[in-house]
């Protein structure tokens, strides 16, 4: 097993090209998956806390949401950013913030979905008290979150996970570029499809561990949060 | 620090709750003032949790009107309400009261203070760093009442806080009541526990099917009810 020996050395002697494929994943990924909760989750506690028209459909079409195929994300936003396309003249297609604005699009139904769902449940478990204690709108949706908060974090790991998965759009609208927009992803499929095995299985390990590592993180954020706030 | 306006006298004029086809609450007349406290009695089903709700102004009337001090449509400055089963905020015990204090207008800089108060006032001084959620029936019940009276309330509706509490648990609710009435905060709270009527009434409210069956000074309601209806529920005999 060659292949796997050269792969480890790869990871333990912190070759530099790895590392800066695997500071980009998380930089793009991190970013995305942040800019995804500053939209989805005021959006779905708006969704779970108002009754308007359509409100049904909304809900049904952003649960499909979830499923979104990563590569049409990436073809819809490789034809907004293209030359001729509306966002052309930004000149983002193929760099890493095209990456950054792909995977934010294909995160955010999955954070405002099951924020929607997580808020809702919680509204009416406190819904009486807080109008017993007369609280405003803007203070009951911050409450909501806050007190959500645990629940949240879940599901920001998900969304975590998700974008760090995925290759279909970061491929289109990043381009592989070595050394500019490659990812942990992104190489690992290039570098299968070349046969280069050793760096294809060394970055599919790291990436496990990184995947890992935050959910460790986040797991213990979570316990020890529950342990002081119930 | 607040407006002098009272939320009593409560008035109840035909107050009707329907919802689909059933009545909930029926043309129910009454008025709530200061003074002793108020036990609103009846069998399961009978209507007392929605009039307390409507009282609190939760729920809005089929038909009939309230007034809370003269104004209709008054949003809860001086009342507050305990539920059977309170819902507790994610966060420490001190932190619900302090976020009851918040809501109620209380500055930052004498909400520390305030909240040490009310949570040594329900006994609970020991407890406040806890989970609120971690808190057993009767702990939560009794800071429920802590958050209630973070409003400085002229009027507090307590639905059945001793329900499915033990002996223990339900002396400790039942002193702190008193206490509070004796301070002069007139509070009405529902009840299908008679001896626990007997202990604590000043009057009675008895409800039957949403209607209202007997409104009478405690010794008169159960030395001589007026109704038949009554009579019965003091005998013990299944009210059906």
């Amino acid at each position: 097993m060659a292949g796997e020996a050269s792969a480890l050395e790869l990871v333990l002697t912190a070759d530099p090209a790895l590392w800066a494929i695997v500071r980009l994943s998380l930089l793009v990924s991190l970013t995305a998956v942040l800019l995804a909760a500053a939209i989805g989750v005021p959006a779905g506690a708006f969704l779970a806390l108002t009754r308007f028209r359509g409100r049904e459909a909304t809900i049904v079409i952003l649960n499909a949401l979830m499923g979104l195929p990563p590569v049409v994300v990436g073809l819809a936003v490789f034809l907004l950013l293209s030359r001729s396309g509306p966002l052309g003249s930004w000149g983002l297609l193929f760099t890493p913030q095209a990456m950054v604005i792909a995977q934010t699009v294909l995160v955010a139904p999955i954070i405002a979905a099951l924020t929607r769902q997580i808020i809702e449940d919680l509204w009416v478990e406190y819904r009486d008290e807080l109008a017993a204690m007369n609280i405003g709108a803007l203070r009951r949706v911050m409450t909501l979150i806050w007190d959500a908060r645990f629940s949240l974090v879940t599901v920001l790991l998900a969304g975590f996970g998700r974008a760090a998965a995925e290759v279909g759009a970061i491929i289109i609208v990043g381009g592989n570029i070595e050394g500019f927009t490659r990812t942990m992803t992104t190489a690992i499929a290039l570098e299968t499809s070349k046969g280069d095995l050793p760096l294809a299985i060394g970055l599919g390990v790291v990436l496990m561990s990184v995947v890992v590592l935050i959910n460790a993180l986040a797991w213990g954020m979570r316990r020890a949060g529950e342990r002081y706030a119930g | 620090m607040r407006a002098p306006a009272s939320d009593l006298p409560l008035v109840l004029a035909n107050a009707s709750v329907m919802r689909r086809d059933v009545t909930i609450l029926d043309s129910i007349t009454l008025t709530i003032a200061p003074g002793p406290l108020t036990i609103l009695i009846g069998p399961n089903g009978s209507g007392k949790t929605t009039l307390l709700r409507v009282a609190m102004g939760l729920v809005p009337l089929s038909g009939g009107s309230i007034s809370w001090g003269g104004r209709e449509n008054a949003s809860p400055e001086r009342r507050a309400i305990t539920f059977q089963r309170p819902a507790m905020l994610r966060r420490s015990a001190c932190a619900n009261v302090r976020y009851a204090l918040r809501a109620a207008g209380v500055p930052r800089a004498q909400r520390h203070t305030r909240a040490a108060e009310l949570l040594s006032m329900v006994g609970l001084d020991a407890l406040g760093a806890r989970p609120a959620r971690r808190l057993s029936g009767g702990e939560q019940q009794r800071l429920a009442l802590a958050r209630a009276l973070a409003r400085d309330p002229a009027v507090l509706f307590l639905d059945e806080p001793t329900a499915s509490l033990d002996p223990y648990a339900t002396k400790a609710i039942e002193d702190i009541v008193q206490a509070v009435s004796a301070r002069g905060v007139k509070i009405v709270m529902s009840t299908h526990d008679l001896g626990q009527a007997k202990r604590l009434a000043g009057d009675v409210v008895m409800l039957h099917r949403g209607r209202l069956v007997e409104n009478t000074p405690a010794a008169e309601f159960f030395t001589k009810p007026c109704t038949e209806d009554a009579r019965k529920f003091i005998a013990g005999e299944l009210l059906v």
